[in-house]
């Protein structure tokens, strides 16, 4: 780190002259360094740790709004009770398998469009803004459109697609799904990967894009098969870039909210942790239990975030070094 | 961006395509002709069927309600504003107007606080870094991980308290501090790119900091500030829950908005397209306009 530091560093490091009072100076120029940085420093904290340790504080307290004669100290309870009570032990369940769902379908798709678009073809712009799209669009209003468009059962298009492609062999009855009752979660983990795979396929085309040609070139001079250069030469390279789509997708996904509450509103074992704690603290004012569940995804996305720190921090150290 | 930006990036393949045509010869299964033209396909059938439920969106939108729920879909039915009318409350009387308002001014105001923060913040973890400067931004980084439902009941309980309920100043606040460490991120990887050679010679020439600011450092800079921006304004004008747990009536904005259609039934369809298109529209034009930097902004200035 400090080398990395030492190389970035910008003139105006040594104007520092030596002096009599050069420690005070020094003090001085450091503070003047600061200076710029505090402000967001100092609003980042207010407004996001500060919060935080409200909420573990709370999270030990027996606290129901709407019961204000029994509020106290609770030790573990609340704890107990996250990991016990089977709607939240459900919950808790839920956002592991959306999360791990999402963000392996998510990138294994993303991976293959990233792979087809890092090839030159006519109209590959306008097909990449097409990719785009999904990500683009206000994730309520997305999830509305699966919601209400795509997957509504009596109208939506694709049993109206199921329903035309039957019609034009003849037939009158066409198979017709309907995920949102059938299997919800699947029709959550559908739109938040048509959502999410364009992210990583952004990511990895940029992977692709830096990694260095002239290798690939010799292997294809030794008469490597496309095979054998993705499997050895590509892969390791987009390692990084897998990872870190992954890990900032897994730290996106956990915290879904929007898809969950328009899609399902939480119905059917659709509820995550996110809508969870949401209806726990606004609408059954169970204060203490809805903290205490926010400090276990808290930790949660702490050990997904300790791994994702570092690998931003080796592609962090790459720029750096640069 | 140096050479990872994909225009940049562009000539990489280009440049071997030369020596391709005399290895083309001995080995036909590496023909890059050929390849590509099924990849092209490939990518654009995968293309519009990710791209068909936004299309479908807009195509319904201009259906009339009776045209919009039908199975089989009418594709071909006659084209109608009505939705569009029906949606900015000509018939039903609910305008959508102040939830619009509400979502650009929330998303315009934090983000002008936000680059506010962290311009400065940037330029003290680049152009002259502090002391552990990475430290700095792995804080700043680390508070984005933190899931927004663990903060999210002390800062109800607080507005509620203050009388900030329901209040757009309170809602900026949150989107400020939800874009800072991002913007942090961001903007500071597009001042390391300000060329050292070029800041010593503007000290040479004895130019101050302002002088320094306005001539070296904002050309530089301008097109990263412009994309962080942008990629604010996205997210806050997205974001869903803290707009539904700290606004109601007054400064709800239009993804509460939004969501007094989750119940809709076929009846308002071709509404809740148009709602959802002209919702959308804002943010697919900030989001194609930084179709670039937007991964850079959502891997938090680590991939370029």
């Amino acid at each position: 780190m400090t080398t990395a530091t030492a190389r970035i560093s910008r003139p105006g490091h040594a104007t520092a002259k030596p002096s009599r009072n050069k420690a005070s100076r020094e003090r001085a120029l450091a503070w003047a360094r600061r200076a710029p940085l505090l402000p967001a420093l100092i609003f980042l904290i207010i407004v996001t740790q500060l919060p935080f340790v409200v909420t573990l504080i709370i999270s030990f307290l027996n606290w129901n709004s709407l019961s204000p004669g029994t509020t106290g100290f609770a030790g573990f309870e609340n704890y107990v009770t996250v990991l016990t009570d089977p709607d939240l032990r459900q919950a808790i369940f839920t956002t592991i398998l959306l999360t791990v769902a999402v963000v392996l379908a998510s990138l294994v798709i993303g991976l293959g469009l990233a792979l087809l678009l890092d090839k030159k073809f006519i109209g590959r712009g306008l097909a990449r803004t097409l990719l785009i799209a999904p990500f683009l669009v206000v994730p309520v209003a997305a999830a509305l459109i699966w919601k209400h468009a795509l997957l509504n059962p009596t109208y939506g298009l694709i049993n109206g697609v199921l329903t035309w492609t039957w019609s034009l062999f003849g037939s009158d009855t066409p198979p017709q799904l309907d995920l949102l009752s059938q299997a919800p979660l699947m029709a959550v983990i559908i739109s938040l990967v048509w959502q999410w795979t364009p992210f990583m396929m952004l990511i990895l085309l940029a992977g692709l894009q830096s990694r260095p040609m002239d290798t690939v070139e010799a292997a294809q001079m030794d008469g490597a098969t496309p095979w054998a250069i993705f499997r050895h030469l590509t892969l390791p390279h987009l390692r990084q870039y897998l990872e870190l789509g992954g890990l900032l997708g897994a730290i996106y996904i956990v915290q879904n909210f929007d898809a969950v509450f328009t899609l399902t509103s939480g119905g059917l074992g659709t509820a995550n942790l996110p809508y969870a704690i949401y209806q726990t603290f606004y609408y059954a004012n169970e204060y203490g239990l809805a903290s205490a569940a926010g400090v276990v995804v808290v930790i949660g996305t702490i050990l997904v975030a300790t791994f994702a720190l570092r690998t931003v921090f080796s592609l962090f150290k790459k720029e750096a070094a640069r | 961006m140096s050479t990872l930006s994909p225009a940049a990036a562009r000539t990489t393949p280009e440049k071997s395509s030369a020596p391709a045509v005399v290895r083309r010869r001995g080995k036909s299964r590496m023909d890059p002709t050929r390849n590509n033209t099924a990849a092209g396909i490939t990518a654009w059938l995968l293309a519009l069927l990710f791209a068909t439920p936004v299309l479908w969106m807009i195509l319904t939108s201009f259906h009339s309600e009776t045209d919009a729920a039908t199975n089989p879909p009418s594709v071909a039915a006659n084209l109608t504003l009505d939705a569009y009318k029906e949606f900015f409350g000509e018939a039903s009387g609910v305008s959508p107007w102040p939830s619009l308002i509400n979502s650009a001014t929330a998303s315009i105001l934090s983000t002008v606080l936000v680059l506010a923060l962290a311009i400065p913040a940037a330029y003290a973890l680049s152009i002259r870094p502090v002391k552990k400067w990475t430290d700095v931004m792995f804080f700043f980084l680390s508070t984005k991980m933190m899931p927004v439902v663990a903060a999210i009941l002390p800062l109800y309980l607080f507005a509620k308290t203050v009388g900030a309920l329901d209040n757009i100043w309170f809602l900026i606040l949150m989107y400020t501090s939800m874009n800072l460490p991002i913007a942090v991120w961001m903007m500071r990887s597009f001042l390391a790119e300000v060329p050292v050679e070029m800041l010593e010679a503007a000290q040479i020439d004895g130019a101050n900091l302002i002088l320094t600011l306005r001539k070296v450092i904002a050309p530089v800079a301008m097109p990263g500030i412009a994309a962080t921006a942008l990629i604010c304004f996205i997210f806050s004008w997205n974001e869903l829950l803290l707009a539904r747990v700290l606004t109601g009536v007054v400064a709800g904005t239009a993804p509460v908005f939004l969501t007094g259609f989750v119940s809709s039934q076929g009846l308002f369809l071709a509404k809740v397209c148009a709602a959802a298109v002209v919702i959308s529209l804002p943010v697919l034009f900030a989001g194609f306009a930084a179709q670039d930097k937007l991964v850079q902004g959502l891997s938090l200035g680590a991939v370029k």
